[in-house]
């Protein structure tokens, strides 16, 4: 890991209390562009918590973060997605009214300056859904592209959760349990997908699935009430004595 | 997770042709009735159809906020009292000519929705609906009180019709094409306006407002300029009702002038073009058939709301529509 260059998404101090319960303690992460960091932890760690602190949704109590050495700890959500940050949700965040490529095409659209345009219809852009059929190519959907979200299986949603983050091209993009619910089979199929992402993105995940997500891993954090317990190369993290104790629980 | 499946079917779908032509020549129909409707009918209906245009640019207008926004508001009765008031004072009382009031009353009206905005769109939900309710209770209020200068409960008169290009629209025909062309417009620019790469967008952050601002949309600044440009249109409705009234008073500004918008456009489905159309059509009829009957013509407006919300939850022209489709479905 070379230190001299900006990490992609550093974290400084972060602390976040919801009332007198703190969900986020004294948290520090440095992520560099490029990493595969897999975040895991029991559940109520923190960690979903922590995602929505790095996008804007929640304000950290006190703390810093920085997407490539820009601090964006106050910065709106929106004005972070036009940084390079996207985004997937543990409990998937579709438009179940509209067609595949129609939810594909927001996530084009989200970064154009044609997201303002009030005179031309958005069906009229031949471009955006090219891209966004490629899109969906990429995640096996293509067939399926003029199907509303609420036609398709649990698994098909998982994908175009994931896809509606990559069609943002994003530097760094944040995983929150692309793996949940889904059967064996499609593990794998999402697995394939998460390791084909380019090299240019930055890749945080956070995960339960252990065999699935270690294997996409090169570092990995434990956070446990909100602390990081043990951060560092993926070996060493799962060789450390703590977190056998507070994850693997022998 | 490279194998391309079956090609053709990546191809963007057929538009649906069928009936197509039907569809075209229904409406047609209705646009020649719409035009020639003053040919056969009596001035009673001419103006009763003058007040259901009026009425649906207003529904139309408030339909931007609630069916694509996602934001229920129950004072968008602001923007009609308000344009209309401004235009009668500055034309009866300001001075100014039809032209310079009718732009004062659209512009101003539109600065103050701007504003409005900004308070009301600190809460979404029904906190923004409880904004609106008392931001226009404060203009109604205003209406009643100020007296020296709204003329109070006695209400605005004296105000006229406008000569557009010399032509005379004191008579109801002549007032019916004006509001229809007006009417046109407005449905027009406010269906360019849905269909718009803004309006795919509006409706995002009515269905996902938080996936829309990960996705770098500006959640906010989406909704203050929609609730502008509804306000825009409310003004627009406003200037109309004026005119055909040549009076304004304060129940104009009303919670149930408002809420007889919010109907209109619930019950005729909100979030389509139609709907607000075909609910105006009905409360307006209502409000003008009824009321020579039954005294508590609201208690009926209540009961034929209550009947769509049962059995057409979505709406008349959605409902009629999976109606539609079931029955022809059925069939074949």
């Amino acid at each position: 890991m070379t230190t001299s260059a900006t990490p992609a998404l550093e974290i400084i101090n972060l602390h976040k209390n919801f009332g007198g319960l703190p969900a986020t303690q004294n948290v520090s992460i440095k992520v560099q562009p490029g990493e595969r960091r897999l975040i895991i932890g029991p559940n109520g760690a923190g960690k979903t918590t922590l995602f929505n602190q790095i996008t804007g949704d929640f304000l950290p109590t006190s703390g810093t973060i920085k997407l490539f050495g820009q601090d964006v700890t106050k910065l709106k959500p929106h004005k972070r997605a036009h940084l390079g940050l996207s985004r997937t949700y543990q409990i998937i965040t579709l438009f179940n009214r509209d067609t595949l490529a129609h939810n594909i095409t927001l996530g084009l659209l989200g970064l154009q300056k044609a997201r303002w345009n009030m005179l031309r219809p958005l069906a009229t852009y031949g471009d955006m859904r090219t891209e966004a059929i490629r899109v969906l190519g990429l995640v096996n959907l293509e067939h399926l592209a003029d199907r509303p979200v609420t036609d398709i299986s649990y698994g098909e949603k998982r994908r175009v959760e994931i896809a509606m983050a990559m069609a943002q091209r994003p530097k760094v993009l944040l995983l929150d349990e692309p793996l949940a619910g889904l059967s064996a089979g499609e593990r794998a199929n999402i697995k394939e997908l998460v390791a084909s992402i380019p090299r240019e993105t930055t890749v945080v995940m956070i995960e339960h699935d252990m065999d699935t997500a270690l294997d996409l891993a090169e570092t990995v954090t434990l956070l446990h009430y909100g602390k990081v317990i043990v951060d560092g190369e993926r070996d060493a993290v799962i060789a450390d004595e703590k977190t056998r104790e507070v994850y693997l629980g022998h | 997770m490279t194998d391309v499946t079956d090609n053709t079917t990546i191809a963007a779908p057929p538009v649906e042709r069928r009936n197509s032509g039907l569809r075209i020549a229904l409406y047609a129909a209705l646009g020649i009735l719409l035009v020639a409707l003053p040919l056969f009918s009596g001035d009673f209906y001419i103006n009763l159809a003058s007040q259901i245009l009026i009425a649906a640019i207003f529904a139309l207008s408030l339909n931007l906020l609630v069916g694509y926004g996602g934001l229920s508001s129950l004072g968008h009765a602001s923007f009609l009292g308000l344009s209309a008031y401004f235009a009668a004072w500055f034309f009866t009382r300001g001075g100014l000519d039809h032209t310079s009031a009718a732009l004062v009353a659209l512009l101003g009206t539109t600065i103050v929705a701007g504003f409005f905005g900004l308070i009301a769109l600190r809460a979404s939900g029904l906190g923004f609906l409880m904004i609106t309710l008392a931001l226009s209770q404060v203009l109604w209020g205003v209406a009643f009180r100020w007296a020296s200068v709204t003329n109070g409960d006695n209400g605005l008169s004296g105000m006229t019709r406008p000569m557009p290009f010399g032509i005379d629209l004191n008579g109801p025909a002549a007032f019916y094409w004006f509001s229809l062309v007006i009417f046109g417009i407005s449905f027009v620019l406010m269906a360019i306006f849905t269909e718009s790469a803004f309006g795919s967008a509006l409706r995002g952050t009515r269905d996902q407002p938080r996936r829309m601002a990960a996705l770098g949309f500006d959640v906010w600044l989406i909704r203050w300029i929609t609730f502008v440009y509804a306000g825009f249109w409310g003004a627009v409705a406003g200037l109309l009702y004026v005119y055909y009234h040549k009076y304004i008073h304060p129940t104009s500004l009303s919670i149930t002038a408002s809420a007889e918008g919010l109907l209109s456009v619930i019950a005729g489905g909100s979030g389509t073009l139609g709907g607000p159309v075909v609910g105006s059509i009905l409360v307006v009829m209502l409000k003008n058939y009824a009321s020579a009957y039954v005294e508590r013509w609201n208690m009926l407006l209540g009961i034929v709301f209550l009947v769509i919300v049962i059995f057409m939850p979505e709406g008349l022209v959605p409902g009629t529509k999976r109606l539609w489709k079931r029955f022809t479905g059925g069939a074949k």
